[in-house]
């Protein structure tokens, strides 16, 4: 547990004078006229983008040598075309199958209408970002490139950046009410080298409750954003289920605002990939809201994995927590950079954040970062981080009952998952999830 | 059943022996009690017997029905009928009770060449064998000693040596942590194990177990050799004179 107290001046200054540029002065400044904008884009879509190019040029895209990327080597990401990644049987096509669903694919990032379910969902809307950008008074224009704004102080997030600049494919969701059946976005692959961006927009209305399911790997490189707007009273459950293909890389950014007594659980499962780095920026900005984050990852060889969380206490009585768990072998690395800031005034706020590597072999490596920043004296905040081998006592007392090494470790390495797989909310859901582990943990040694 | 033959061990990153020189044989059908002090080898002899890393055999042989032990990796012990109950079980969370019992009981009956027990069989075993050991059902669905009491836990391990059935039984101080009603409870469960085809080896600090697990034969341990073999009543003279007096004779 730990708690300190400083000076409400120190955070102000340090927090406000790295702002983003406001969309209000490059609207005025008349710089839409310019080739950057996408041709026949509503105003409020071309501004987002134009503040979103901007912070790109002016940010760069990130370096080895910057601190924020220090245990991830990003140029993967930049680099001008995507590594070729082999196409793999689509085996979580049908992971939420026996879920009652509304479906929609994309395949190598683009909308596959086709084969999705019909869009008609009772208390939701959706609609789709290339048709939605068109239109002058649609109700994502206030959230679209909003979050991702915000979320570049104090650290510069130049990929979320280019996905507002260029994304045109991603769904824009609004629940009005209690959604009776989630929805499943499921990303297929077919083309070896496909560079995808993905957009989407989530608003939740006061007291609204919605569940997004997503799965699949998406393309041979995949810069995903979702903002997560949820009005107070509201409700998301998200989860993500990466895929299993494993020369793909892709970055990914949750951003999630939470009005007062509202509840965000996101939970995140990625086995194999050259390179994942999920980026989670929530902002608990009403009293009495939460945010659960939570993931697992599992890795053998060519893996790298890494989990970034930025959660900011920005009102009183909030609480949120952070389960991450990786098991790693064969020179695979797995990253966690977890933040909790508390603002001052966020009285009472309740953090935890656990961050644990289980390494099955002396090749494999774990980093991580944990951190907390805390500018109120009336709060709770706890984190911890382990990284090791598995435990010989308990090795020995599974084998001396009759049951094999391998086995053994298998065992092992589920029961250390499944405390991350517990804060799911489905319990159909974490069956499902501890059995896909199961499967690639007997197929991995 | 199982023969030690001048069992000599020490740990792999010490030059200092632990075992010097042990021999115990047991019979089929035979309980046997091992009691010593503090520091005699007694649970050395349990951890080496189960096949625990860190240790190492400088000399000596150990037998488990003419099959050499020290050829065996656990789980071979274990399938060829060697069963530990631990001192301190391991409580691991997200491993469930019944799933570890089931996986442990149908890798023994692979290894074996016999016919794995289908989910429906092995509840009923469970909850026959769990009824006669007082144990609830809730403890069952627990995961793995987890936040077990002690007696929990000791009662645990008994139950999986009645589910896994074993030949050659080995408790390394199972009356460890027990008051008296749980102490009577887990001796009831292992008094009920005893039969011709099956021996026990129980290792013990003090003599009280064995009011309720009558053994056939009482070896006395001190600094890592048998200094008396006898009957029951060795334990008596044990709790009597204490183990000073052995010690010194064997010195």
């Amino acid at each position: 547990m730990s708690a300190e107290s400083a000076e409400q001046f120190t955070f102000e200054e340090s927090y406000q004078g790295m702002g983003a540029i406001s969309r209000e002065a490059i609207s005025r400044s008349g710089e839409l006229d310019s080739a950057n904008a996408v041709a026949g884009e509503a105003k409020w879509a071309e501004t987002a983008r134009m503040v979103a190019h901007r912070t790109v040029s002016e940010a760069g895209f990130p370096r080895r040598r910057d601190e924020y990327w220090k245990f991830t080597n990003p140029n993967r990401l930049v680099a001008e075309v995507p590594a070729p990644a082999k196409v793999a049987a689509p085996e979580t096509q049908s992971l939420f199958e026996d879920i009652d669903c509304l479906k929609i694919f994309f395949v190598d990032g683009l909308l596959d209408l086709k084969r999705s379910d019909d869009l008609a969902l009772s208390n939701a809307v959706i609609d789709f970002l290339d048709s939605a950008v068109r239109r002058d008074n649609h109700w994502g224009s206030e959230l679209f490139g909003r979050l991702e704004a915000q979320s570049q102080s104090p650290i510069s997030r130049p990929f979320a950046a280019d996905n507002t600049a260029r994304a045109q494919s991603g769904l824009f969701i609004r629940a009005t009410g209690q959604v009776p059946r989630p929805i499943a976005i499921y990303y297929l692959r077919s083309a070896p080298d496909a560079d995808a961006i993905i957009r989407h927009v989530v608003q939740v209305e006061p007291g609204a409750e919605i569940t997004v399911l997503e799965s699949g790997p998406g393309a041979a490189r995949m810069n995903k954003v979702i903002e997560v707007e949820i009005g107070d009273g509201g409700t998301v459950h998200h989860i993500q289920v990466q895929g299993r293909e494993h020369e793909r890389s892709c970055i990914t950014h949750l951003m999630a605002e939470l009005g007062q007594g509202s509840h965000f659980r996101s939970f995140a499962l990625t086995a194999n990939g050259a390179l994942t780095r999920n980026e989670s920026v929530v902002g608990l900005s009403g009293d009495g809201g939460s945010a659960h984050l939570s993931g697992v990852a599992v890795g053998d060889g060519n893996f790298h994995h890494d989990d970034t969380i930025f959660v900011t206490h920005g009102a009183e009585a909030c609480e949120s927590r952070q389960v991450f768990k990786k098991v790693l072998r064969n020179n695979a690395v797995g990253v966690f950079q977890g933040k909790i800031l508390v603002k001052p005034g966020a009285q009472k706020t309740d953090g935890y954040q656990i961050s644990q590597g289980l390494l099955l072999d002396e090749k494999s490596q774990f980093f991580a970062k944990p951190e907390l920043e805390i500018y109120a004296d009336d709060v709770v905040c706890s984190h911890g981080s382990t990284c090791g081998s598995i435990d010989e006592d308990a090795m020995l007392y599974l084998r001396s009952r009759g049951i094999d090494k391998t086995t053994a470790e298998d065992m092992l390495a589920l029961a250390f998952l499944s405390e991350a797989l517990d804060e799911i909310h489905d319990r159909r859901i974490a069956t499902k999830l501890n059995k896909l582990l199961a499967g690639w943990l007997e197929r991995h040694h | 059943m199982l023969e030690i033959k001048d069992l000599h061990v020490g740990l792999e990153e010490e030059d200092r022996a632990i075992l010097k020189g042990v021999d115990i044989s047991i019979d089929s059908g035979e309980v046997h009690a091992i009691m010593g002090p503090n520091g005699s080898g007694k649970s050395t002899l349990s951890y080496v017997l189960a096949g625990r890393d860190g240790y190492e055999v400088q000399r000596g042989t150990v037998l488990l029905e003419g099959q050499d032990l020290f050829d065996l990796d656990p789980e071979e012990r274990a399938a060829s009928g060697l069963f530990l109950a631990f001192q301190y079980p391991v409580e691991i969370a997200g491993v469930g009770n019944m799933t570890f019992l089931r996986t442990a009981l149908n890798s023994q009956r692979k290894a074996r060449g016999q016919k794995e027990v289908s989910a429906s069989a092995f509840l009923k075993i469970m909850r026959e064998k769990a009824k006669t050991l007082g144990i609830e059902a809730e403890m069952l669905r627990r995961p793995l000693n987890y936040g077990f009491s002690g007696g929990e836990k000791k009662r645990n391990e008994i139950l999986q040596m009645a589910v896994l059935e074993p030949r050659m039984c080995i408790l390394d101080e199972t009356d460890s942590g027990l008051d008296i009603d749980a102490l009577r409870q887990v001796a009831t469960g292992v008094n009920a194990l005893r039969n011709s085809e099956r021996s026990i080896l129980v290792i013990t600090h003090y003599q009280r177990l064995l009011n309720y697990i009558v053994p056939d034969v009482v070896h006395i341990m001190a600094d890592g050799r048998i200094v008396g073999t006898g009957g029951p009543e060795l334990a008596l003279e044990v709790e009597e004179k204490g183990y000073g007096e052995f010690s010194r004779e064997a010195a």
